[in-house]
């Protein structure tokens, strides 16, 4: 094809225009992408030589497969890749450009005869009373048609989805259009996460890769954390922290709830829910009532601690479960005498505040409730190129439609006069799709026919 | 009747659509044809009944479980099954050619027949994770791009039997080949399935990434199924570059259409079975 073309920077520019490279890139992506689904990626080295021996580890190490979605050889692929699709571009663009610039405005013979959808007509009507009447028409059935005089002849021609042929253009471009995002979000962005007790604050929080923390320069306080659950199960149905934003002693968000899904962002920095889990001693909230006065105290005392009751008596806290056979939360709790003696334990039931009293003895315990304090877990995120991102997904999304649903089609209407008569010549094309054209096409001409034969 | 005893006819019904089509190939008679393509449509109407019915029963239980019948292995694999079906009787509405149904349905029948043996089919109050908009979105156009590639991949086989042939007969084939449609057609089918499954399919992506950006903070972290989305993506892109390449045209194009089956396949069950990561919600 090109045996003229024997220079080294054309044959080097063909290499990379070639879509045999873009399939060689394709499928070479796809196969090497699969290692980084087999081996788990960003672990410790001990995982990867527990799993697969020290020698093999080793040799993962120098073909960096324990990160190889970042590795120079995958990135080198993808860069490969890219220059593929902006030279093929750069190839072929300007001559769908010409569509653009230079319609096709009037047809020559050869259009007319070698069209897979061509007609003919011939009247004895003027072409000067035709020609608005077809212009009309083709209005109607089609779309409106530019009227250009050439030789004496008169040249409609009409155009429609002529967007479809950059179709193609605009996926390849929306590729490059996420790269540029994603190269965004990796430069001036990061990924972290940080662990916020209820009641307190942070103001630093830790990246995934790297220990150093990040200053957020305001800082985010835990008010609340709650767990709900689906009835009568412990599987967790939401999970929500209630969170402030303070910058300079003012608060810029006061107790916003985040949940899964529903994330909070201050200045370009976002805070995912995303886990929790309890930290530091529980504390209990306990009402005794002294039996033979009926005076009554509350006490918080934490698991195991011993508590002064009056005259001389202590308790503590043995034991807890939030689910005691079917009685709900349970604690086990015993009673030391002023002597030092340790009474037999005794099981208090928080849904039951009654049931203690009916056991004696100097007093009666009710559980009032039980607090862990919990952490909540939240990923935070900032990242400056995820609208790129989000612009080249749609891009991608737009352009493959109308790539692949809509097609260029083009209608051109001849009429020229020929002793005494008038010829019209009909032909219409469409650059995708041509079964569903070529049905189409059949009703223009039908329409065509009847408005030549009802003359006006 | 509830909707587990509904999917259990409608697999019954996938099953006669089968032996119809498969009897089809056997007898050619248009008759045959007919039923195939009617049992197909009532099977692909009462399961549409069914997924309704099973979203109408979990709001009827205790606890605010309700939620789209797309949320688990066994949702999918049923809502896989109806997408394939329907894409199926959409493409037949243009093309006409029942012989493809021997080749498509067979899925259709297999996933529901799995599902309904084997898949825990409770219905299951979602993780905090799926409760999103997103997950409809997503569920739907990721399937109808699976079931688009799933009647790609019938027929490219169709096509790699009949040109097989065609190469070592001389004359015009007969027999079952005879009614299958030409290869010209067969490879048209290929090629415009996969039209429909590409855009899809990036849709799926695109709103799978939209949603881990929204839950996790971050809308693509290479893990193994969003690795293996983009490896689906590359061999039907690859597929789609073919169609313009001198040498890849034809059986080269086929067998791209079928390993990009098997990679969605792997995608969108070894992925789990096989693999471990963020996305192991068994969907």
């Amino acid at each position: 094809m090109n045996a003229k073309k024997t220079s080294a920077p054309d044959r080097i520019w063909d290499f990379f225009c070639s879509l045999k490279l873009t399939i060689f890139n394709l499928l070479i992506l796809s196969i090497t992408s699969i290692i980084g689904t087999v081996i788990q990626q960003d672990k410790a080295p001990e995982e990867y030589i527990q799993e697969y021996g020290r020698a093999n580890y080793e040799l993962f190490q120098k073909l960096q497969f324990t990160d190889m979605y970042h590795s120079w050889w995958f990135v080198t692929l993808l860069g490969l890749f890219s220059v593929n699709l902006i030279c093929c571009s750069i190839k072929n663009f300007p001559r769908v450009w010409k569509f653009v610039v230079e319609p096709m405005l009037v047809a020559g013979d050869g259009t007319f005869k070698n069209s897979a959808n061509k007609a003919e007509f011939t009247t004895k009507e003027s072409a000067k009373t035709l020609t608005p009447r077809l212009t009309k028409t083709l209005s109607s059935i089609f779309t409106k048609p530019t009227l250009t005089e050439a030789d004496g002849k008169q040249n409609l021609f009409a155009q429609k989805g002529i967007y479809s042929r950059f179709g193609a253009y605009m996926t390849h471009l929306s590729i490059l259009v996420i790269m540029l995002g994603a190269i965004i979000g990796t430069v001036w962005g990061y990924k972290a996460y940080v662990n916020i007790v209820e009641g307190t604050e942070i103001t630093q929080v830790w990246p995934r890769s790297g220990n150093q923390p990040i200053d957020l320069g305001f800082s985010v306080r835990c008010d609340k954390f709650e767990v709900e659950y689906y009835q009568g199960t412990q599987r967790p149905k939401e999970f929500r922290s209630l969170l402030t934003v303070t910058e300079n002693g003012k608060v810029m968000i006061d107790k916003q709830k985040i949940i899964v899904n529903r994330p909070l962002s201050y200045k370009g920095i976002t805070f995912y829910q995303s886990s929790y889990g309890p930290t530091g001693t529980g504390s209990f909230e306990i009402e005794v009532t002294v039996n033979k006065t009926g005076e009554k105290l509350t006490v918080s005392p934490t698991k195991g601690q011993k508590v002064a009751l009056p005259n001389g008596f202590y308790f503590s806290v043995d034991d807890f479960t939030p689910s005691y056979e079917s009685f709900g939360p349970a604690a086990k709790l015993h009673v030391d005498s002023p002597e030092g003696t340790h009474r037999t334990p005794f099981v208090i039931l928080q849904n039951h505040p009654q049931f203690d009293a009916r056991r004696g003895g100097d007093f009666s315990f009710a559980l009032k409730g039980f607090k862990q304090p919990q952490y909540t877990g939240l990923q935070v995120a900032k990242d400056p190129g995820v609208w790129t991102v989000w612009f080249g997904c749609f891009l991608m999304i737009f352009g493959s439609m109308s790539a692949f649903f809509f097609s260029h089609r083009r209608i051109w209407i001849r009429i020229s006069e020929e002793n005494g008569k008038t010829i019209v010549q009909m032909a219409a094309s469409a650059h995708r799709n041509q079964p569903a054209f070529a049905d189409k096409f059949a009703e223009f001409k039908t329409q065509i026919a009847a408005t030549i034969e009802n003359k006006a | 009747m509830d909707s587990g005893q509904l999917f259990n006819l409608v697999t019954l019904g996938y099953f006669i659509a089968m032996v119809l089509f498969i009897a089809y190939l056997a007898t050619r008679s248009d008759k045959i044809a007919l039923v195939a393509r009617l049992v197909s449509a009532v099977g692909v109407a009462a399961q549409t009944l069914a997924i309704g019915m099973r979203w109408y029963e979990s709001y009827q239980m205790p606890g605010g479980v309700g939620h789209a019948p797309l949320s688990n292995l066994y949702e999918s694999v049923v809502f896989f099954a109806w997408s394939i079906v329907l894409l199926y009787l959409l493409i037949d509405l243009k093309y006409r050619q029942p012989s493809i149904g021997a080749f498509v349905i067979p899925f259709a029948f297999l996933g529901m027949t799995w599902a309904q043996l084997t898949l825990n089919s409770a219905i299951e109050p979602l993780v905090p994770a799926l409760q999103s908009n997103w997950l409809t979105y997503h569920v739907i156009s990721c399937f109808l791009g699976y079931a688009a590639f799933a009647v790609a991949c019938g027929v490219s086989i169709m096509y790699l039997i009949k040109i097989g042939k065609e190469d070592k007969a001389d004359g015009p084939i007969g027999g079952i080949l005879g009614i299958f449609p030409s290869v010209r057609t067969l490879d048209e089918i290929n090629y415009n399935a996969i039209m429909i499954g590409f855009p899809l399919l990036t849709i799926g992506i695109v709103t799978g990434a939209a949603w881990a950006n929204y839950a996790w903070g971050t809308y693509w972290s290479w893990d193994p199924k969003e690795t293996w989305s983009l490896i689906v993506w590359f061999v039907y892109a690859a597929f789609l570059h073919a169609r313009f390449t001198r040498g890849w045209v034809g059986r080269r194009a086929a067998w791209l259409s079928i390993i990009g089956f098997a990679a969605t396949i792997f995608c969108y069950l070894g992925v789990n079975l096989v693999l471990s990561g963020l996305h192991s919600y068994g969907g």
